[in-house]
């Protein structure tokens, strides 16, 4: 009687008693999705250790432990605590951040080319920046207000002019990819007027980098994210539903026009907190919902797997572009073969079906 | 959609596709005068003849129309033949109506070994980066077609794209690196991507003419083919089309064009988009009348937009692949916002 019906897919039923602590909580967890999780989190823990251990000052394993625990010499502490690790926290974070808002759109069009990158947030981003950057001659705070403002527009324009009688999966994606190849002519184009040395500036922001993030950029992130990660959790349930269609999802009590924008909202909003803090990252939004929905086996995307995939794919690419060449790269330079690496495992997927 | 074909096999192609084909052809020949006439320095038709028949090198005038805008046009009536055509192949032979050279990494490879050039090599030059230019926008579509068709069921559209996009991305990853650790390879790349027809001479318009022409020649010849690969594998298959033997030419033709197109020109987007949808709105769903549709229609594109782009800014000139762009981006969200997308 209390057994729990067989999916095909093994669960963890947790259950506590109405009198117990946290009072009548009863939930359920695909076990495959739960081991995904942890070998994620276990990945993390190891790029943690490597980009806390790897640089030009290579520590061992035994001094981190000694700076975080607060002992060692002032130095230590300072390459551990002021630099090393906040910047992988950052990558985690953002990562994070990124991963869920691809989620968002990849659920919300249906589609799993459907990511803020598609709908040319990035791009608007990249415009926005070039504008504060060239023309305004603006420094780092006008650069990301900019991206924002830039990336923005961009998303709502494209929203605008994909809204005939509600938003349609892959109309939104076609009028994303023409807003973003009409602004990407307008960057070009900016790039080329401007002078030699600020048009590579704006190349270097525009790649997307972690390069020389700290505290003070760690915490507004950490806050915003820990508002804008549980907004998007409790909206992953009406986000299923929609995935069944409008109908279904309307049958089922969830008001979809009004949950898809407080849906796009939330994604536009933590794509815009990962852009202003480390510039357009490419592709992560892309990649992490898929590649956790394969390896979570979960049916539909899922916002949890997919931010622990996005922080998992931006923490090891930013390990990658600073040591993997021998010499420093922005991390959005390496997310481009990230993104490149997944679509040819969805080509060999797709040959083995 | 089988009566059209069966229909049009018969050559009785109805008298206003006809009359509207020989209404752009006038239109082109109108946009060759305008382009050869208009500019910063604008030149009387009669000029124009005097400077085409009877060169005088002492005549500023006729510079301009013999040595800096001949070449232009020219090369801007050879590009959109081939950016056109190319696209109308692919969106044939993949049934995909919002296929364009782009997406099977044409631009990118080209912009790749352009980098790579410039990076490595030093080389600036408009001659060599023609000649890199068309090797890396051979090499990368090769090798598209290569991994997009390997495997056990051959090369499905879906394939071929996510082939495209895979290399594209693991590519511009590369460049970038490159040009921002190199400021040679970020300046002369920056010049490159913004895609124009202006600053060529003869030469490069006599270097790419051969490889245009060819690759014009084999979409004209497997157009009837296309036909019956509109109707599905299977169908074309049961009508007798050999499949992978059409496909095989439409690569080698979309190869050619589209890598000396984009050679010659740099990056210029939506042409082989928006051509064949003219065509198609235009002239009915008939492949053959498509391609030669497009031949006439994305040189009319093509020139229009570099004639506007010569007029629009204050001082100096808009480059074509932004005028394109900005052209092309509203006409493409058009297409989708109507009913239903104009398909194949």
């Amino acid at each position: 009687m209390n057994r729990p019906t067989d999916f095909g897919d093994r669960f963890l039923v947790v259950r506590v008693p109405r009198d117990g602590p946290g009072g009548g909580l009863s939930m359920r967890v695909s076990r495959r999705t739960l081991a995904a999780c942890m070998s994620m989190l276990l990945l993390i823990l190891l790029f943690v250790v490597m980009s806390m251990t790897s640089g030009d000052y290579g520590i061992p394993l035994s001094d981190v432990a000694r700076a975080l625990t607060g002992q060692g010499d002032e130095t230590l502490k300072m390459i551990v605590l002021e630099w090393r690790l906040p910047r992988a926290l950052l990558a985690i974070l953002l990562g994070a951040a990124l991963g869920i808002s691809g989620a968002i759109f990849q659920s919300l069009t249906r589609n799993p080319l459907g990511s803020p990158d598609i709908i040319g947030f990035s791009t608007g981003a990249h415009t926005g920046a070039l504008v504060a950057m060239l023309v305004m001659s603006g420094g780092y705070y006008e650069t990301a207000t900019g991206a924002l403002i830039g990336g923005m527009a961009t998303a709502i324009a494209v929203y605008l002019l994909t809204y005939r009688q509600g938003v349609e999966g892959f109309r939104l994606i076609i009028v994303g990819i023409a807003i973003a190849a009409m602004l990407s002519a307008a960057n070009v184009w900016m790039i080329r007027q401007a002078e030699l040395q600020v048009a590579m500036s704006a190349a270097m922001w525009a790649a997307g980098s972690l390069n020389g993030l700290g505290w003070e950029r760690l915490l507004p992130v950490g806050l915003a994210l820990s508002l804008l990660a549980p907004s998007a959790l409790a909206l992953s349930r009406p986000l299923r539903q929609l995935e069944l269609g409008d109908d279904a999802a309307t049958a089922s009590g969830v008001s979809p026009n009004h949950v898809r924008l407080l849906l796009a909202i939330v994604g536009v909003a933590l794509i815009a907190l990962a852009t202003a803090a480390a510039g357009p990252i490419a592709f992560i939004a892309l990649a992490a919902p898929q590649l956790a929905r394969r390896s979570a086996r979960t049916a539909g995307i899922a916002l949890m797997p997919s931010a622990l995939m996005g922080g998992l794919l931006l923490l090891a690419g930013d390990w990658a572009a600073q040591h993997a060449l021998g010499f420093e790269l922005p991390v959005g330079v390496m997310t481009f073969n990230i993104g490149g690496l997944y679509f040819i495992w969805l080509l060999t997927r797709e040959g083995r079906k | 959609m089988l009566a059209n074909v069966v229909k049009g096999a018969g050559n009785h192609w109805p008298l206003r596709r006809r009359a509207i084909l020989m209404a752009s052809c006038l239109a082109l020949v109108l946009l060759v005068l305008l382009s050869l006439a208009a500019g910063t320095r604008p030149v009387s038709v009669p000029t124009v003849f005097h400077a085409l028949i009877a060169y005088d090198a002492g005549s500023a005038e006729h510079i301009a129309v013999r040595d800096y805008r001949l070449p232009r046009t020219l090369l801007g009536l050879l590009c959109g033949a081939a950016f056109g055509v190319s696209g109308a192949l692919i969106q044939a032979t993949t049934r995909n109506p919002l296929a364009d050279p782009g997406l099977l990494g044409v631009n990118a490879g080209a912009a790749f070994f352009v980098t790579l050039a410039a990076g490595f090599l030093g080389l600036q030059s408009t001659g060599a980066q023609l000649w890199f230019a068309f090797l890396g926008a051979i090499v990368v579509t090769v090798l598209v077609y290569a991994i997009g068709s390997g495997g056990r069921q051959g090369s499905t559209p879906i394939r071929l794209l996510l082939a495209g996009v895979a290399v594209t991305s693991i590519l511009s990853g590369i460049g970038s690196a490159i040009t921002l650790l190199d400021p040679v390879a970020f300046d002369s790349m920056r010049v490159w991507l913004l895609g124009t027809l202006a600053g060529r001479d003869m030469n490069v318009v006599l270097t790419v003419a051969p490889f245009i022409i060819a690759g014009l020649v084999i979409a004209a010849l497997i157009s009837p083919a296309l036909n019956s690969i509109a109707l599905g594998d299977d169908n074309a298959r049961a009508l007798g089309t050999d499949i992978n033997r059409t496909r095989l030419l439409a690569a080698i033709s979309v190869t050619l064009l589209a890598g000396a197109g984009t050679a010659a020109a740099g990056p210029i987007g939506f042409i082989g988009l928006m051509a064949p949808h003219v065509a198609r709105w235009l002239l009915g769903p008939d492949q053959r009348l498509i391609v030669a549709g497009t031949m006439v229609f994305a040189p009319i594109l093509l020139l229009a937009a570099d004639i506007m782009g010569r007029f629009l800014l204050q001082t100096g000139e808009l480059e074509v692949g932004i005028v394109t762009a900005f052209l092309g981006a509203p006409i493409l969200i058009l297409l989708v916002r109507r009913a239903k997308a104009s398909g194949l």
